[in-house]
């Protein structure tokens, strides 16, 4: 399993959205889908941005996605890929893209999750080639 | 009910600062306030409103009024990062408008480059308790890099290229090169821009905004004390404000704010972008100003590229002169925030008072537009348009 690169940290937590992280440490992408109109959204909350009720569940991702968009820095101690990840679900979500030369990497790739343990009782949700 | 013609700028100050080591950040404010209301031929005293955004100390629009004696009416303090002054100048106009004051201050300072800060390039966090925070700063989310996913998204589904970027710049170091405070005034090339050290693909260093201290101030007055001034007032015309999100993950990074803000402000105004003589465009990075000049109609969405390589943005050589005093990317970006200094400038060029070699002839209409947050997570943009007044 790879470990947090420098540019990386653990994220702090609240009770919302605490679900999220628990799982993350059982390799599990979690995902809130509001059953009164039936939208996925990230990043998680209690109360639908899209409708507004508070009748969303959470769900598990398939953790498969594809890359929206990317961008190398180049000016930090070590070169990393921030990205947008647009999941099968259909939210798109922030994250890094590991584990593969980051020359490579390019809109429209696929992608599938690849959890980065924190340390701390938590796990990065990053993604790798396919 | 609108704010057309309810309001004038009849102040407006630049700090000259770029590197305040020997100043501080509440200092700065005063120092501009006391500018702005020098140059409206108007009194501490006279001041009944107050404006500031985040960049204001301590808890604010009161400890700025305490620091600097102010006793006043109505207080506003909009966050809406960088765009927040250009908003503040529609809050003020309808403030007037409803009767709640006459005479209002709105100022911006902050000294990011004597701190040190590394403004583009570390991770951020506006505050941890933030909804957003625990889903972006674990991934080393900076400035710079949630803008070169705008910039690669864009180059994906519109062709645009880091040539076309470069062009922004090179307008704007053209325009820079005239203004003896800015911080790069030597005339670029558009190799020089895309030969300049990457930082985040695809923005190059000289795709970036300046790093500098320094602040600006606006003094926003009615009718009424407008026509007993001496100085010449610019009339507010329109104003518009939106902020743009990602919605819940369905993230589109093309586009900006201003494609609500624009129309808006053009709406109040009464008037269109092709009459617009002189934009001051909010510049973090080139494509910064690539999506607003589309989102305000200056262009067509995805066809912004072309517009600027054709040197539609040079004072005196295009269609849409910009930034006349450098802008953000040659002249000055104090506190990180450079909505205040796009007023600034827009103001120089409505009273004539612009460096001769890049005022705008007969310019009678500007339009002044604001980005705040940023264009890859949470923004704000806010649009003035503005108008010489001949009375």
């Amino acid at each position: 399993m790879s470990h947090l690169a420098a540019h990386n940290s653990a994220p702090q937590s609240n009770i919302e959205i605490q679900p999220f992280w628990d799982a993350t440490a059982k390799g599990q992408l979690l995902l809130k889908q509001c059953k009164a109109c039936g939208e996925v959204h990230y990043y998680p909350r209690t109360i639908c941005p899209f409708c507004f009720s508070d009748d969303t569940v959470w769900i598990e991702a398939s953790g498969q996605g594809v890359i929206y968009s990317y961008s190398v820095i180049r000016r930090a101690e070590v070169p990393y890929v921030i990205a947008y990840v647009t999941l099968q679900e259909g939210p798109t979500m922030m994250t890094n893209i590991i584990d593969c030369d980051i020359d490579s990497v390019r809109i429209d790739m696929a992608v599938k999750v690849s959890f980065v343990d924190t340390g701390e009782g938590t796990a990065l949700p990053m993604f790798t080639p396919v | 009910m609108s704010i057309r013609n309810k309001a004038y700028i009849a102040g407006a100050y630049e700090h000259p600062t770029r590197h305040a080591i020997d100043k501080s950040t509440p200092q700065l404010h005063a120092e501009v306030a006391k500018g702005a209301l020098e140059d409206a031929g108007l009194t501490k005293d006279d001041v009944d409103a107050y404006y500031c955004a985040g960049d204001a100390p301590g808890l604010g629009g009161l400890s700025m009024v305490e620091y600097m004696g102010l006793q006043v009416q109505h207080i506003d303090t909009t966050e809406m990062g960088g765009s927040s002054y250009v908003a503040h100048i529609g809050h003020a106009a309808a403030a007037i408008a409803a009767g709640k004051c006459n005479v209002a201050l709105i100022t911006l300072a902050g000294r990011p480059k004597a701190e040190g800060m590394a403004t583009g390039t570390k991770p951020r966090a506006w505050g941890m308790d933030a909804p957003d925070a625990s889903f972006e700063f674990p991934f080393g989310s900076t400035v710079t890099n949630n803008y070169g996913m705008a910039a690669m998204r864009h180059m994906h589904e519109f062709g645009t290229t880091s040539e076309q970027l470069a062009w922004i710049k090179v307008a704007a170091s053209h325009h820079a090169q005239y203004n003896e405070l800015a911080a790069i005034r030597k005339v670029l090339t558009v190799e020089d821009v895309v030969n300049s050290p990457m930082i985040s693909d695809p923005l190059h260093r000289m795709d970036c905004c300046v790093i500098t201290d320094g602040g600006g101030a606006l003094v926003i007055v009615s009718p009424e004390i407008a026509k007993k001034l001496k100085r010449q007032c610019v009339r507010i015309l329109g104003h518009g404000e939106a902020p743009k999100t990602r919605i819940g993950g369905r993230i589109d990074l093309t586009y900006t704010g201003a494609r609500w803000s624009g129309p808006a402000a053009f709406a109040e105004a009464k008037v269109t972008p092709a009459d617009i003589d002189y934009a001051s465009i909010y510049d973090s990075f080139t494509i910064t100003v690539l999506e607003t000049i589309e989102d305000l109609g200056f262009c067509e969405k995805g066809k912004g590229g072309q517009f600027v390589a054709d040197g539609n943005l040079i004072s005196g050589v295009g269609k849409l002169p910009f930034n006349t005093d450098g802008g953000g990317l040659c002249n000055n970006h104090p506190a990180n925030r450079g909505g205040m200094t796009k007023v600034l400038e827009a103001v120089r060029q409505l009273r004539g008072e612009a460096h001769p070699s890049v005022q705008v002839a007969n310019c009678k209409l500007a339009v002044a537009h604001g980005t705040g947050g940023s264009v890859g997570t949470r923004m704000g943009s806010a649009t003035v348009i503005l108008e010489r007044d001949d009375a």
